[in-house]
């Protein structure tokens, strides 16, 4: 059997240079958080300049776990990112929802650039807005007394509201919108519906915005340190008046602590995800030969 | 309960407007227990919209709408006793054949049992059972389509609507599948209303066809009706390929035509396109310089290398083009007027269309009760 | 069979309507209320006070209207802070230097997020999930610490110098910290995920076929791409150049770790106006101000963002 001869694909210089470009790319964002990572097992107070005859040591990790103020900030800042990513989700949903599955209707136009502009709004401008509007607030009603955990919560709710919104509308745009209508159709009122088909449907939304909400709280220093009071430093506002000061060791050692276990949940995630859609397409392969 | 007057369904001067547009114009039509009732018509004629008047996802602007003897307004799509099977099919993706099958029981509240047992039923009639666990994803064009008409027919609707039933599917499975739908059809009984815009889907399904056009139904009847006898320009041309002439009543009158049309049913005309008058065995109402119209199917044109016989009905021209379709052959005649006509003829002996090749000099001609007139 | 459904008595009729209406209201009226409340009432707030003038009490600022005789009210609206704006220099310097170095950083970052962008879209389908992944995760992890990492690498006696030095390339230190030079590159480090995000959503829905038709046609790769794929493109260009400009003018982080300490950007002079010098109808003022300056931009990004998403349907 003859085969005719096999030629070579013409390569363009490009398909070299792409992905160098992007491995360089990837180097530049990798290689500040591996030295970051890398200096915080040194044992020189100077951080920079390596100690090599005691490094490598954990010895700023343990000074952090008996630092009670950071400590305090970083339980601070898990109970208001939980708070916050939960009622983000919640009204995030609720404004998606109505933006990509209830047509025209009044006020859309209005909620729909209200659902954007925080997405792009300066945070120092977010901030300062949010603390003149509790201290009329407080002014007007009395409350809130003084700026705490819920005056951060809600501060960061309302920008996070956002984000969530727009991975709900993605997810329904990404959808067949006669799906909510074919239960109706079958039968289900609008409250079975939306329980059992909109709610399986945009769960991975929901989940992936929870967690964006969780992040976007539990990294923000700007609009925090605006709406905090006394008493209630968040774990960033915490790092943020250390670092201002400089370079500190033990600052190395929390972010590479938060820097693995953000990673190691990412990854995890990914992968999981990649293995679910591989037998998904198996089975997909499977069907077409049946 | 019913009256017997009354039809099955009744749809009483409905219309729908969504601001300045009138998406449905107007529309009354009755569709009798049983039948299978085609709504045809382009995109944005409004075929879609009246569907999802019925199913209750839009509210009528105007009018009525009686299924079963019971007014359907202001019920909700939930309680309404018809089901559609949507143009995407609208699976639910995270729940399998069965489960989506069972969806819409479950919203009545019977008890498992009873579930289980008309799932399997259903399973069987739309031949699905083998693939009762698998999700949508993994089913293939056909066997969607099938959960589909399955999850609508479990429910024992009054009516089903179909919105494109075949419209996903390739060729060769659309007509298998046109079939099976009948015979599924025809097995329980229930009155079918599809929304097509194939009118060869809308021939092969239905027992009537009510062509639609800008919101309203210009013409209702069974295939045959719509087809030979349509009652408008618009419809003889949206349905099958035609030859359109414009026409005037001929002066001349039908007292000068031969005595082989019956003067009391026949008519007479003229086209400038055309060199020899026109007869049509069909009388018309119409002013004597009313601007008509003459519609003539290509398969009705007889095509000779002899001058016809007739002093009436035919043209004179050459073959422009041949396309050869295997089952047919279509011809297109360039008459000496410079208006193209369209012929076919069928491939009855493998070499019959050699004899009219391209530059051919061709008559034309065809029978009197072949033609139809119009005004509107 | 079910029961047939109730005949709709026109009562019945309005009561259903009015209850499907109000499921609708409620789903609308919920988050419109949230962020009308925390977030255009504020902007109400800022502006108000932007109008008043400094006071030593609590809250710091005068009342625009206040009660001169029994019946008479005085509405007092200054101009002085926007008077003020625009006579010291010191306002519209760090708002030029803010706009240049915002401008100029996102063009760096799209200068690097451009073939990152299309690099993972030409990828091998299968290899595209990983890719996009690694450029994501420094978004979820601490946007702080990252720019605090720069810190360690920038300084006289940061690792870049120390390599530098063990390699005897240099024998000074190159100052890069608390310069401008600095700033830009923690804004294009922070920002890269936002512009590579839009860019490779808008590079990965090109049909690979336009390419192969512009070779076919005779093109050069290169050219294909000057006059295929870059202005196709040009919607992600768009959407990443203002996701990464309009936060970087109001940035307040990274000059505040890395930039200089003579030359502000105009966050930090606004953080400055208003915790240390307590004027807060001057930092107002500056807020609105810059609020105007992003005004047309935020415009522009959510047009284009709402077309996408309804596209998407």
């Amino acid at each position: 059997m003859s085969r005719p001869p096999i030629r070579p694909p013409i390569r363009p210089r490009r398909a070299l240079l792409l992905p160098l470009l992007l491995a360089l790319g990837l180097a530049f964002l990798y290689l500040p958080i591996a030295s970051l990572i890398v200096y915080s097992f040194n044992a020189s107070r100077l951080v920079t300049v390596w100690d090599a005859v005691h490094s490598p040591t954990l010895k700023w990790y343990g000074e952090l776990f008996h630092n009670s103020q950071i400590l305090e900030a970083a339980w601070l800042s898990v109970r208001i990112a939980v708070m916050n990513a939960t009622g983000a989700v919640i009204l995030g949903t609720l404004a998606g929802m109505a933006l990509s599955r209830f047509g025209r209707f009044g006020g859309r136009a209005l909620l729909a650039a209200l659902t954007t502009a925080p997405l792009v709004m300066p945070e120092i401008i977010t901030g300062l807005s949010l603390l003149l509007l509790f201290i009329t607030f407080e002014q007007l009603t009395g409350w809130p007394a003084q700026r705490d955990a819920a005056t951060i919560t809600l501060a960061h709710i309302s920008f996070s509201i956002s984000y969530v919104a727009v991975i709900v509308q993605a997810r329904l745009a990404g959808s067949d919108g006669s799906l909510e209508e074919a239960a109706l159709d079958l039968g289900a009122r609008p409250s079975v519906a939306f329980r059992r088909i909109t709610l399986p449907l945009i769960a991975p939304a929901l989940l992936s915005g929870w967690l964006l909400s969780f992040t976007l709280s539990w990294d923000d220093v700007v609009i925090s340190q605006f709406v905090a009071g006394p008493g209630s430093s968040t774990l960033p506002m915490v790092i943020f008046a250390k670092v201002r000061l400089g370079v500190s060791p033990d600052v190395n050692a929390l972010a590479t602590l938060l820097i693995t276990l953000v990673a190691a949940g990412v990854l995890l995630s990914t992968l999981l995800l990649q293995r679910r859609e591989r037998s998904r397409a198996r089975a997909l392969a499977l069907s077409q030969e049946g | 309960m019913p009256a017997s007057s009354t039809a099955y369904l009744q749809l009483e001067g409905l219309s729908k407007r969504f601001g300045q547009f009138l998406a449905v114009n107007n529309v009354s039509l009755c569709v009798e227990r049983g039948e299978i009732f085609c709504l045809l018509g382009a995109s944005g004629s409004g075929k879609t919209t009246l569907l999802r008047l019925l199913a209750g996802f839009e509210t009528p602007s105007a009018g009525r709408l009686l299924l079963d003897g019971e007014d359907l307004a202001g019920v909700p799509p939930y309680r309404r006793p018809l089901n559609m099977m949507f143009q995407s099919y609208a699976l639910f993706p995270h729940l399998n054949a069965e489960r989506n099958i069972a969806f819409g029981l479950e919203q009545e509240r019977l008890s498992k049992r009873q579930i289980a047992q008309r799932v399997d039923e259903i399973l069987e009639v739309v031949k699905m059972a083998p693939y009762r666990a698998r999700k949508p994803h993994q089913l293939s064009g056909g066997q969607r389509q099938r959960v589909a008409l399955a999850r609508a027919l479990v429910k024992r609707p009054k009516l089903l609507l179909l919105d494109e039933p075949l419209g996903a599917l390739d060729r060769k499975l659309r007509e298998h599948t046109q079939f099976e739908l009948l015979n599924i059809q025809q097995q329980l009984g229930v009155t079918f209303i599809v929304v097509t815009h194939d009118q060869e889907e809308a021939m092969t399904l239905a027992t009537r066809i009510g062509v639609m056009d800008r919101g309203e139904i210009v013409q209702i009847g069974t295939p045959r009706e719509i087809y030979e006898f349509p009652a408008t320009r618009f419809v003889a041309d949206f349905i099958g390929s035609v030859n359109l002439f414009d026409a005037r009543l001929s002066t001349a009158s039908v007292s000068v035509a031969p005595a082989a049309v019956d003067a009391a049913r026949g008519t007479c005309l003229h086209s400038p396109e055309l060199p020899a008058p026109l007869l049509v065995d069909q009388s018309i109402e119409a002013a004597a310089d009313a601007a008509l119209w003459v519609a003539l199917r290509p398969e009705k044109i007889a095509l000779s290398r002899q001058p016809p016989a007739q002093q009436h009905n035919w043209a004179r021209g050459t073959v422009r083009e041949v396309a050869y379709l295997g089952d047919l052959s279509v011809f297109l005649v360039r008459l000496e007027s410079g208006r193209e006509l369209r012929a076919s003829l069928t491939n009855s002996s493998r070499e019959c269309a050699e004899q009219f090749a391209r530059d051919t000099p061709v008559y034309l001609s065809w029978d009197s009760t072949s033609a139809i007139v119009g005004s509107s | 069979m079910r029961l047939p459904a109730r005949s709709g008595s026109l009562a019945q009729i309005r009561r259903r309507l009015a209850r499907a209406a109000s499921g609708r209201a409620v789903v609308v009226g919920i988050p419109l209320l949230w962020l009308l409340l925390f977030f255009l009432v504020p902007f109400l707030i800022v502006l108000k006070i932007s109008f008043s003038t400094a006071l030593l009490a609590m809250p710091p600022y005068a009342p625009l209207l206040e009660w001169v005789g029994h019946h008479i009210a005085a509405l007092r609206v200054h101009l002085s802070n926007y008077q003020l704006l625009w006579s010291d220099p010191l306002y519209l310097d760090s708002l030029l230097y803010s706009v240049r170095v915002a401008a100029g950083s996102t063009l760096c970052c799209l200068l690097l997020g451009y073939p990152m962008a299309l690099a993972i879209a030409r990828a091998a389908p299968a290899r595209r999930p990983l890719l996009l992944m690694l450029v994501i995760l420094p978004f979820w992890t601490s946007f702080l610490l990252r720019v605090y990492a720069w810190i360690g690498l920038l300084k006289d006696d940061g690792v870049i110098n120390n390599v530098l030095r063990s390699l005897h390339l240099i024998h000074q230190p190159i100052v890069m910290i608390n310069t401008t030079f600095a700033i830009y590159v923690g804004i294009v480090y922070s920002y890269l995920p936002f512009m590579v995000l839009p860019l490779y959503a808008n590079l990965e829905k090109h049909d690979g076929a336009l390419l192969e038709a512009a070779a076919d046609l005779g093109a050069h790769p290169w050219r294909a791409f000057w006059r295929v794929t870059m202005p196709l493109s040009l919607p992600g260009v768009m959407a990443g150049f203002l996701l990464v400009f309009i936060p970087a003018v109001g940035e307040y982080v990274i000059p505040s770790l890395l930039g200089p300490a003579n030359q502000l950007m105009i966050g930090r002079v606004l953080s400055t106006e208003f915790f240390e010098n307590r004027d807060w109808p001057v930092a107002s003022a500056v807020a609105i101000v810059l609020l105007l300056l992003l005004l047309a931009p935020i415009v522009i990004f959510q047009r284009y963002h709402n077309r996408e998403l309804e596209a998407e349907r």
